[in-house]
């Protein structure tokens, strides 16, 4: 009997224990995100956003939680009832379930996995099926528009979302998310003699592949000026036209999850994960938890920007963009980067 | 081992439960829907078998594109499905078939390695112990460097398909407007704007 529980049952609890953590913390985090969100839409455009709930509207988020539950679900007569509530709920678990393998800080994972960065890339690219679920189970046209859109605009963009991913992973040798942070602990500074800082991560010797993924990234989560699957002007709200209360919740929230997981993924693949900018006694005391919330809330901020000031594209250019400029962009860095590991003997 | 079989037993009865499901869901769109969890119960399987890479692999490609695309079929394609079912036990026999080939491989298979060790030991690559050599490491080596040329003819059939089915499909009309980027960016207020003086009353 005690060998069950301490082989079977205190493990589970652990590993229960730790998710439920983290993903209170996600939640809560992604609260304020979205508050962080409005408010820097807000002062691009001279406005002063919420700021009625709670000191400076802090607590906004957490008044339009109760009132997304507090409402009544409505689901469409001609909707097909099964897939119309099972969309967010896929979406929902897919979006949080890719926080399973980000490292927080030096071994805070839930689960810290061989081949990490393959599973958020296989996960992420499930996230599609929220959407099209979404848009095919309301039965309407501009739900139906929405999802097709979204579904092209999402599948294009993985290609090179993919392959940027393929091009850090050969200057890393490991699929494991831990071992890209430890790879960027050294890097081009200490290559030219300085102390470890924030030069040696690879947003600087990848710089066109950092600036790529990060404009995949905004089109892959479907954020402005690629939001063209929930183009207000166009299509009202997308796939989410049919959607009310919680179920609402759940599709903004697992997009918002989304997001957070791309500035996660950002912040790992090229701003050094938990490291410290600079080698020094004060900076190397704050814990890597914190310098980690920094790059993601910096990564973060230029969404919102990009969201307050950039106008939104076309979809012909939005398709040419992903296919014309960055698939053959991002295969010959590819290309020249694996020459240039080979050839300098980098790769070890 | 306990867990293990626990988990087995469950991806292996949610996969052959929706597998059923396929084929005798009346709503084409929920056979697809059922096909992708198939797909994610298999990938669960390969898993518990530390076969970690391939499991990630078959998410990302059968479920993550192969699948949308099936998807984006069915949902587009207006067929009366009552119509389209009503042939469907004549190709029973067929099915069966096809499924009985399956099954005997699959026993000859398994049943070989099981029944004589000695065969499982006569494969050419023998699968590295997951201890010393990571999974996508000893996939990578079996792929890029023993059977590195096989591998790139394969890639370049793959390519002369893609290529084949563009040509096939594409329709490059000549009387529409295009948007030519590089033309635009290259504009300048000396190329692209006349200023004139207007005198009042007269116009141009």
């Amino acid at each position: 009997m005690d060998s069950i529980f301490s082989t079977y049952i205190w493990p589970a609890l652990i590993m229960v224990g730790h998710s439920l953590l983290t993903l209170v913390c996600l939640l809560v985090f992604i609260a304020f995100i979205l508050l962080a969100d409005r408010k820097v839409w807000a002062n691009v455009q001279l406005r002063r956003g919420p700021n009625v709930v709670g000191p400076f509207g802090l607590f906004q988020s957490f008044a339009d939680l109760l009132k997304f539950i507090l409402k009544e679900p409505i689901i469409p007569a001609g909707a097909n009832k099964v897939v119309f509530l099972l969309a967010p709920l896929v979406s929902v678990v897919l979006a949080l379930a890719t926080w399973a393998v980000i490292p927080l800080n030096d071994g805070w994972a839930v689960a810290n996995i061989n081949v990490g960065i393959l599973y958020i890339f296989a996960i992420s690219s499930l996230e599609v099926y929220g959407v099209i679920m979404a848009g095919w189970a309301s039965n309407s046209k501009y739900p139906f528009l929405g999802a097709l859109r979204s579904a092209a605009q999402m599948v294009s963009y993985e290609v090179s979302i993919g392959i940027v991913i393929v091009t850090v992973l050969l200057c890393v040798g490991s699929l494991n998310l831990q071992d890209i942070v430890y790879a960027q602990k050294t890097g081009l500074g200490t290559m030219i003699g300085l102390p470890n800082s924030f030069l040696d991560w690879h947003w600087l010797s990848l710089f066109p592949m950092f600036v790529i993924f990060f404009i995949s990234g905004l089109a892959e989560t479907n954020r402005p000026p690629f939001d063209l699957p929930e183009a207000e002007s166009e299509l009202v709200a997308g796939y989410m036209v049919e959607y009310s209360s919680a179920p609402y919740m759940m599709l903004m929230l697992s997009e918002y999850a989304a997001i957070m997981l791309i500035c996660a993924l950002t912040t790992i693949l090229f701003l050094g994960g938990w490291l410290p900018p600079f080698d020094f006694w004060l900076i190397n005391w704050v814990p890597g938890i914190i310098w980690f919330l920094i790059k993601v809330c910096m990564v973060f901020f230029g969404f919102a920007m990009a969201k307050a000031i950039v106008p939104r594209y076309r979809y012909d250019q939005l398709m040419r963009l992903g296919w014309k400029v960055f698939l053959p962009l991002s295969l010959g860095m590819l290309v020249i980067v694996a020459f240039v590991l080979k050839l300098t003997g980098w790769a070890g | 081992m306990g867990l293990h079989a626990i988990f087995f037993y469950l991806f292996a009865f949610v996969a052959v439960a929706s597998a059923v499901m396929v084929v005798s869901a009346r709503n084409p769109v929920h056979s697809v829907l059922f096909l992708i969890l198939v797909f994610f119960n298999s990938a669960g399987l390969f898993l518990l078998t530390g076969a970690e890479f391939l499991a990630m692999l078959l998410l990302v490609v059968y479920i993550g594109a192969v699948a949308v695309l099936f998807l984006f079929v069915v949902m587009m394609l207006d067929i009366d499905f009552a119509e389209f079912r009503q042939g469907v036990l004549q190709y029973a026999p067929i099915g069966a078939l096809v499924g009985l080939v399956v099954a005997a491989e699959l026993i000859l298979v398994v049943g070989g390695s099981t029944l004589s060790p000695q065969a499982a030991k006569s494969v050419a690559m023998p699968m590295p112990d997951i201890a010393e050599r990571q999974n996508t490491a000893a996939l990578g080596d079996v792929l890029y460097t023993h059977y590195v040329y096989f591998f790139e003819v394969a890639g370049l059939i793959l390519l002369v398909a893609m290529i084949g089915a563009i040509v096939l499909t594409l329709r490059h009309r000549q009387n529409i407007k295009r948007q030519n980027i590089a033309r635009q960016v290259a504009r300048t207020p000396e190329t692209g704007v006349e200023i004139v003086k207007v005198k009042s009353g007269q116009g141009l």
